[in-house]
């Protein structure tokens, strides 16, 4: 049917615009079909369900309308917003820390003449130990009973504090560790400043400007795009922080997946508890996958806010460019 | 695009709605014996890993291959529970699947992640009142379905160092405990604990308040399912008991020495090592110690008492093993008499129990001969008959409950809250709220 009234039109007249337009349209539907269907089977599908299971009690097996209950819940939850306020700190706080690390280690080891290879290959190494297992690491190290840090304190007359066991330091404890694994950082920083024109600091230095003035005047503008995109790749990380948090507060309460030994997120007193924590908590040990919908839509939104934070302000950084 | 978007969310929801209706099995067809059978192949996932306890595990499917010849039963071990929901969502679940936990036998019946049992009971001529002590009802049923059977039981009980002890008896009450903690409790020169009488906070290894609330006898919920903790007044003696002994040896001292210890399940465990005096655990415990610290010598008693309920003592909390026929099990009748062979034959029962050291979940298993029953050992089967021993009923929010309670404690002896009363009522709205949210 299609062939025939084609062909009739190629005989009889050429492509009208409109007609032309609408078979590039579908050419190019044809290809993109694929990335399409990929897109509403992996995004527009869970996302829509998201947003119906948001409305209902739905422990996985039965669903039953409930209106807004899950979100009128999420206003009242104090845990959930213990959780945010947890990931705020950890993104106001650890994330400048960790971009700060890596970018003086990575000052440091492009300054080094020799050995630099060695220096390189030492920091980034923590960055390739799988997360487990370093935050396991972490904690034996920092036990304030049988920890080595603890050992070296201990003699010189110190006492460490319980950095996984006090709500006080609980989250320093999680920074020194994300500060630990900075190699992956390093290595984008050691690029951008190995590119930064060497020419610059010489003409800066025959004018008299110092180290610092250099930094400031010269690197720092030039690894600006480098910088922001760290800073917001770290920022939509943290807001997914979850396995070291998990791993810390398991492995520092003593709990155990056995019966009869609760495991209590966040622990100490929910001080390292994260929004996905408490996300993954609601859906997949209280079946309320209804109100985790509610809290996985919220962490959509936010993470969507910075994503457009980071679109634009590369985009700014395309215009200078040009 | 927009149409090609809007009809592929449209079919995602559809497609969506129709998976979430599952399937239920139909009623059961048991078969009389002497009948013929075809050969069948069942799957049964259980949660068993230590050598021994497959060793044993072996040993009982082949009582029961010799029984059945039939059915041929594929095990897999080391399942844990989000394996078993995830299959069943999947529907291909297990035919047969075991569970170490009971805190999710309100949300598999309500969901009906496992099949109702009561129908299979009631054509095998099986009378569960009968047949299990009643504690066990509480914890394998909700709302009317029993969804799961008991496959042996774990008590919990004290257990005390008799070196440790200097020839000092058990205590029975809470004072006694707290008056012989201090007295058997070492200090190093520095001032740090070199061995505890008794480790009091919540964070101790079986010291949740799941299992310690037994020793005044406090209520979890009411009977609509609301939280009984700030209302009950046991629970507020129980943890002031605590907070007082805790603060006797320094939370942070307590803290430093409950962190060198090792694993709760090797043989670092401090009770094997000698680091502590009392200890509460269960019963199984006297297997571990068999293996892993022979030269112990250890005595066992029930768990102390509150001082004005002398009455109770020789209670202590009850949980145990499950084991159920999941949704959409291809095989449920040939499932069915895998799971009635594991929870009611007596003579599977006692030797996985003696294997294993646990307490046979048959009242007949309890009196048979064969049960071997040791002093010690003997205890945990007079918790397990004493009409004072309690379980957590199965409740929609169990862990959550248990999280909560066992949070505000971890606040209260650490000192961090120091208003008891206010803790409390806030569990009680974080549980009843919580409540709402799953339960309507």
């Amino acid at each position: 049917m299609a062939s025939t009234a084609l062909g009739r039109r190629g005989r009889t007249a050429p492509p009208s615009p409109v007609g032309g337009r609408r078979r590039a349209n579908l050419r190019a539907l044809l290809y993109l079909s694929p990335w399409l269907v990929g897109f509403a089977v992996f995004f527009l599908y869970p996302l829509g369900s998201t947003v119906y299971f948001s409305f209902q009690r739905y422990n996985m097996f039965t669903l039953e309308p409930v209106g807004l209950l899950n979100y009128r819940y999420f206003l009242q939850d104090e845990a959930a917003w213990t959780a945010i306020r947890n990931t705020l700190w950890l993104v106001v706080v650890m994330v400048p820390l960790r971009v700060l690390f890596g970018l003086g280690v990575a000052q440091l080891i492009t300054k080094i003449k020799a050995g630099a290879g060695v220096f390189r290959t030492i920091f980034y190494l923590p960055s390739l130990v799988p997360l487990v297992a370093g935050t396991l690491g972490f904690v034996f190290l920092l036990n304030p009973a049988t920890g080595p840090l603890q050992t070296i304190l201990s003699a010189v007359g110190l006492d460490s504090p319980d950095w996984f066991g006090d709500p006080a330091w609980s989250k320093w404890g999680l920074t020194m560790l994300a500060m630990w694994s900075v190699g992956d950082l390093m290595v984008i920083f050691m690029a951008a400043l190995l590119d930064v024109p060497k020419q610059l600091y010489e003409a800066a230095s025959i004018d008299g400007a110092g180290a610092w003035q250099q930094f400031v005047s010269i690197t720092l503008p030039v690894i600006r795009p480098v910088l922001m995109f760290a800073a917001v790749t770290g920022v939509i990380q943290t807001l997914q922080y979850f396995t070291q948090a998990e791993v810390v507060a398991r492995a520092a309460s003593g709990a155990t997946d056995s019966a009869g030994s609760v495991f209590t997120p966040g622990y100490p007193d929910q001080s390292t508890l994260t929004f996905p924590q408490w996300l993954f908590q609601q859906g997949f040990r209280d079946f309320a996958m209804g109100y985790a919908c509610v809290l996985a839509l919220v962490l959509f939104v936010v993470s969507m806010l910075f994503t457009a934070v980071l679109l634009r302000q590369f985009r700014g950084f395309a215009e200078e460019e040009a | 695009m927009k149409r090609l978007l809007a009809i592929s969310a449209a079919a995602g929801l559809t497609l969506l709605t129709a998976c979430t209706a599952g399937t239920e099995n139909a009623a059961p067809k048991i078969e009389k014996s002497g009948a013929t059978h075809e050969p069948v192949t069942i799957e049964f996932w259980h949660g068993f890993s230590a050598d021994n306890e497959l060793k044993a595990f072996e040993d009982t499917l082949a009582g029961f291959k010799q029984k059945y010849p039939w059915i041929t039963v594929k095990p897999t071990k080391a399942v844990q529970d989000t394996q078993i929901l995830s299959s069943v969502r999947g529907g291909s679940p297990p035919d047969v699947a075991l569970s170490f936990t009971t805190d999710s036998v309100a949300q598999f019946c309500k969901a009906g992640i496992f099949q109702d049992l009561n129908p299979y009971l009631k054509a095998s001529g099986i009378d569960a009142a009968a047949l299990f002590p009643k504690v066990i009802a509480e914890y394998t049923q909700y709302d009317g379905k029993r969804c799961v059977l008991p496959m042996l039981a774990d008590t919990y009980g004290l257990y005390y160092n008799k070196k440790l002890m200097k020839g000092e008896q058990p205590p029975k009450t809470l004072s006694e405990l707290a008056d012989l903690t201090k007295k058997l409790t070492v200090r190093n020169a520095d001032g740090t604990i070199k061995v505890a009488g008794f480790v009091p906070t919540s964070q101790m290894y079986e010291n949740a308040p799941i299992h310690s609330g037994v020793m005044v006898g406090a209520k979890w919920t009411n009977p609509d399912g609301t939280s009984a903790i700030g209302s009950d007044p046991q629970w507020k003696k129980l943890m002031t008991w605590q907070k007082d002994l805790t603060d006797w040896f320094g939370y942070d001292k307590l803290e430093k020495f409950r962190k060198g210890f090792g694993d709760e399940w090797s043989a670092e465990n401090p009770f094997n090592q000698g680091k502590v005096a009392m200890a509460i655990d269960g019963e199984w415990r006297n297997a571990m110690l068999a293996a892993d610290a022979p030269d112990v010598d250890y005595g066992t008693a029930p768990m102390p008492v509150a001082d004005d309920q002398p009455q109770r003592y020789g209670a202590g909390f009850i949980t145990g093993t499950i084991i159920g026929i999941p949704r959409g099990a291809k095989h449920p009748e040939a499932a069915w008499d895998l799971v009635r062979y594991l929870t009611t034959d007596t003579g599977a029962l006692v030797g996985l129990a003696n294997a294993i050291r646990n307490v046979p979940s048959t009242l007949p298993a309890l009196q048979s001969p064969d049960l071997k029953k040791d002093a010690n050992f003997q205890t945990f089967l007079d918790i397990f008959a004493n009409p004072n021993s309690t379980t957590q009923p199965a409740h929609i929010n169990a862990v959550f409950n248990q999280q909560t309670l066992q949070e505000a404690q971890i606040k209260w002896e650490s000192g961090r809250a120091p208003d008891l009363d206010a803790l409390l009522g806030q569990v009680d709205k974080t549980i009843n709220d919580k409540l709402k949210l799953t339960a309507g």
